[in-house]
């Protein structure tokens, strides 16, 4: 059967003056294109098989007698298909994609050459290990060089993402009080940090309670210890915080904490401003997730997969999660796994995913960490911060940057909607920046800011680039700041003008259904 | 230093511009005792791309790779044939270097592909609703096993003994920080597993039941007394699918009353990898959305009216609701579902099932020969493509004497329960359409050796 022989076409763009209608709904380069389930057919494929033998089938009595309603196409149909979605999509690879907190930067091809050699991509994880030294040794010299990057003492790589990553150094935390017999209830997360951490603090089992900002952007350092006590397990913080500056009083900070018998996470989705330049082993953290995906330009992939590994201080690191992979004397490499734990690692608080982590990013990651070496990744954070102060430097004047009297920012600047007219917002100006091409900066976080806009735009991005940006912004602030009614119809030029969130989550529509036919049958 | 386009002639103008007269002022906020003075010590400088390659390569040729042998691997990654269209898509640069789509006008590829999965994922399933995706399988189940809690408020869960040990100590390391009770079992090495056995532990206070079918050992049960059973007492069903191209040959577990199905979808689209980034496959009824976990894309109209796609239902993630959120899961595996999507694409049902009769015939064609070595029985009535021998010796140094003769002989169970000695004479083999005649025959002969 078809599918659905809906007959769907593309909406015809709405009439406006100037733009003539296609019959297609299709502009040029811009097309128009249908769901698999509209276009596809349960009987059409675009794999061949050898025809099966099959000698009575071993199923136990469970063969599926009915269909799924799953449609197939042809190769040439099935790859434009996806094609001209692709051709929707924003991208690094296009330009500038300045989201805060996301750290877009190049993903180097290289990376994505050596994840595919065959020795990394078509290895089952339990393979016996005599079978893959070479994976373990990959996993163990990237752990070597991010202990090395960061002034720790121990790594868990298999978290998945960062928050993943969070999760397990929060249960590292946990792991080390219950050790000492003492059970503590709560963990402070400041106002700015982002979402994941009150989450991931409460999936752990804690109770989150907020330390405040002081008018600087930054911790609060006499309302955190006056907070600090015996019922508190942890302190989360983000440095570089999510406004984009440094806590200076970090060192202060871990100090209060360790003397309040308490441990100090880091959340380090901000570390390529300081990647080479500064170790958060020197600041008195105790753990830290590291994003692959944004300081180690392992690809974003529209929203995933990430990889997550976290570092560990001395007091940390015995608790640390299973597998890992141990170098031998003899050169070797073992994973320690429940098997030998109680040998090799007997505090572990257990296993987070099924198998060792995200070995395609590893591998990637290494790739980049290599090629950049010392010097490049010391470059990096520097191109990073300076290019985040020319850009706040080159905008304040259009935008209010409610830190920038501060200092200097350092990855990413921070403005606000403070001065727009009427009831243009942030969001408008974001819209208004993607007719100019330009993927929009991160809205609406962090939640100290009103209106903010976090400017992230990585050391990838050349001067030109910047330059072209920063003209864009500061016409489309102008716009703002004079309450032009325009910017309400943004984006104009995209593939798509404004969608209805509102309709979207008030009837969830989540997966195709079959329009009923046209004609009712009899 | 090939990625980094600034010149220092850059450098300079940008520092006047910003009116600092060094890249040192721009960190004075860090104190000076934790800046580092010059590289970091240790690693290396720089490198060209050639210096790079080399070495990776270098270290990839140490592994045995899996299809340069007869290889017969599976308990929960299973290698298959990725067609050459799939690599092709997934590396556009569209794909490979967007992000979550925030800003959905400009993201209409991501999110569309999105809903198309979820739609695959949930006919696959037999479900109403699945979400754009999760980290792995492991880390689904346990997400299920939370949801679950959330709709019954009960949080006993009865987790049964088929489940891929890997992904039941996922579960017991999360419940130490959770307010959730796991009661769990070992397998044996029984033709059927012991249904009425794990009925009988449901109670007033079960929240879910959790069954993996096919099971670790590779067993095939009917779930429908298990989900009537769990209904009865107010629980939920738990539906963990590790090789979903099963699915194309037996009944979903939606359509046996599962209320939740979770799974791992590597096997569709995804390569091995060692273990990761795979891609974890969740869906459920409609009326426990609300309830569900991750990215959800959903369909709505654009200013003009036309069709379009929307991240949606945020209000149940952690960047609105921080602590009171339903899990903390900030990403997805987008690439990886994306992959799915164009390999399930390719496929069609009419594919998958081929696909599916396929990788039954091979596994039913190995079985029976590797059956008749002396002192080797099979231990499953039934099986898809991957099923348990018990050999006369411990399965653990026959699969290492296998690598010996060049062949990669299936999971011993030893690896997967050490200490369990009940078990350490099991074997489990996987036999996908990427094993050939020769490899069946490369395989008998060598396992013949080892059991001796």
């Amino acid at each position: 059967m078809t599918v659905n022989p809906s007959g769907w076409r593309p909406s015809a763009p709405a009439n406006e003056e100037g733009e003539a209608h296609t019959v297609t709904g299709n502009r040029a380069l811009m097309l128009e294109e249908p769901l698999i389930f509209e276009i596809g057919s349960t009987e059409q494929t675009g794999v061949d098989f050898a025809e099966v033998l099959q000698r009575g089938t071993r199923l136990g009595g469970l063969e599926r007698n009915r269909e799924m309603g799953l449609p197939g196409l042809s190769e040439p149909e099935t790859v434009r298909h996806y094609t001209r979605l692709s051709r929707q999509n924003y991208a690094i690879d296009l330009g500038l994609f300045p989201l805060g907190s996301c750290t877009m930067k190049h993903n180097p091809r290289l990376n994505e050459k050596v994840a595919r050699l065959p020795g990394f991509a078509d290895v089952h994880p339990l393979q016996p290990q005599e079978t893959v030294q070479g994976a373990l040794q990959v996993i163990n010299e990237l752990a070597f060089w991010l202990l090395d990057l960061t002034g720790m003492h121990g790594v868990a790589m298999s978290p998945k993402a960062g928050a993943h990553g969070e999760l397990c150094g929060l249960l590292c935390i946990r792991a080390a009080l219950e050790a000492r017999g003492d059970k503590r209830e709560v963990v402070l997360v400041p106002e700015s940090a982002h979402g994941t951490n009150p989450a991931t603090a409460a999936f752990a089992g804690y109770r989150v309670e907020n330390i405040p900002a002081n008018p600087a952007g930054r911790v609060d350092l006499e309302a955190l210890k006056a907070r600090l006590g015996p019922d508190v397990a942890a302190v989360m913080i983000t440095n570089p915080n999510t406004c984009g500056l440094f806590e200076p009083d970090m060192k202060a900070i871990s100090e209060a904490v360790h003397a309040a018998g308490a441990f100090v996470y880091c959340d380090g989705a901000n570390f390529n401003a300081i990647v080479g330049k500064v170790r958060p082993g020197d600041l008195g953290i105790d753990a830290m997730h590291i994003n692959l995906h944004k300081t180690f330009s392992t690809p974003h992939g529209g929203g995933g997969p990430g990889s997550g590994p976290v570092v560990l201080s001395e007091a940390l690191a015995p608790y640390g999660p299973l597998p890992y992979a141990a170098k031998y004397p003899d050169g070797s490499y073992k994973l320690v796994e429940e098997e030998n734990a109680a040998e090799e690692h007997p505090n572990a608080f257990g296993r987070m995913v099924a198998f060792h982590g995200q070995m395609g990013m590893f591998t990637r990651a290494l790739a980049y960490i290599l090629s950049h070496g010392a010097d490049g990744l010391k470059q990096v954070a520097e191109d990073a911060v300076l290019n985040a102060n020319y850009l706040l430097r080159s905008l304040e004047g259009a935008l209010d940057a409610p830190f920038a009297k501060s200092g200097p920012c350092m990855h990413e600047a921070i403005f606000s909607d403070k001065g727009f007219a009427g009831d243009v917002n942030t969001l408008d100006l974001a819209k208004a920046l993607i007719d100019e091409g330009f993927h929009p900066m991160t809205m609406y976080f962090p939640l100290v800011v009103h209106g903010a806009m976090l400017v992230e735009p990585t050391e990838t991005e050349s001067k030109a680039s910047l330059d072209q940006f920063i003209a864009a912004v500061r016409s489309i602030a102008v716009r703002a700041k004079a309450g032009d009614q325009s910017l309400k119809a943004a984006p104009v030029h995209a593939p798509r003008r404004r969608l209805d969130e509102t309709l979207a989550a008030r009837k969830p529509v989540l997966t195709y259904r079959e329009p009923e036919p046209a004609e009712a049958a009899e | 230093m090939r990625y980094l386009p600034l010149s220092d002639a850059d450098r300079s103008e940008m520092l006047r511009v910003i009116g600092a007269g060094s890249i040192h002022d721009l960190f004075k906020d860090v104190p000076e005792e934790a800046r580092l003075q010059g590289p970091i010590h240790g690693l290396p400088m720089h490198a060209s791309e050639m210096a790079v390659e080399r070495h990776m390569t270098a270290l990839s040729r140490k592994n045995m790779v899996a299809g340069d042998v007869p290889f017969f691997l599976g308990c929960g990654a299973y290698r298959h044939h990725i067609p050459a269209s799939v690599d092709h898509i997934i590396q556009r640069g569209e794909f490979l270097t967007s992000y979550t789509p925030y800003q959905p006008e400009i993201a209409q590829g991501t999110l569309q592909m999105m809903f198309e999965f979820q739609t695959q994922v949930a006919r696959l399933f037999g479900c109403e609703v699945a979400n754009a995706s999760m980290y792995d399988g492991s880390t689904a189940m346990w997400e299920a096993i939370l949801m679950a809690h959330r709709i019954t408020r009960r949080n006993r869960t009865v987790i049964s003994s088929g489940v891929h040990p890997h992904y039941v100590n996922v579960a017991k390391t999360l419940a130490q920080f959770s307010e959730d009770a796991l009661a769990t079992a070992l397998p044996e090495l029984s033709a059927e597993p012991d249904t009425d056995r794990l009925i009988g532990k449901i109670g007033p206070e079960t929240s879910a039941v959790v069954v993996q079918y096919p099971d670790i050992l590779g067993r095939i049960t009917d779930l429908t007394p298990i989900a009537e059973a769990a209904h009865g007492a107010g629980a939920l069903l738990i539906a963990v699918v590790t090789e979903p191209i099963a699915l194309g040959l037996i009944k979903s577990p939606g359509e046996m009353g599962a209320d939740i199905v979770v799974g791992e979808g590597q096997s569709i689209g995804v390569g091995l990898q060692f273990g990761g980034p795979y891609v974890g496959l969740f869906a459920c009824r409609e009326k426990h959305v609300r309830q569900m976990p991750g990215r959800l894309a959903g369909e709505t109209v654009d200013a003009e009216g036309k069709r379009g796609f929307v991240l949606t239902l945020s209000t149940r993630e952690q960047h609105i609701r921080r602590e009171k959120a339903t899990s903390n899961i900030c990403t997805s595996s987008v690439l990886c579902a994306l992959a799915f999507t164009v390999h399930l694409t390719l496929l069609g049902e009419k594919g998958l099932r081929q696909l599916a009769s396929l990788n039954h015939a091979r596994a039913g064609e190995a079985a029976e020969r590797l059956a008749a070595i002396p002192g080797v029985e099979l231990v499953n009535d039934s099986f898809f493509n991957e099923f348990t021998l018990k050999l006369p010796v411990e399965a653990r140094p026959a699969v290492h004497a296998m690598v010996e003769r060049g062949v990669l002989g299936g999971v011993s169970l030893g690896r997967l329960y050490p200490g369990v000695d009940a078990l350490q004479n099991g074997l489990v083999v996987a036999v996908t359409e990427t094993v050939n005649e020769e490899d069946i025959d490369a395989f008998e002969a060598a396992l013949k050796e080892v059991v001796r």
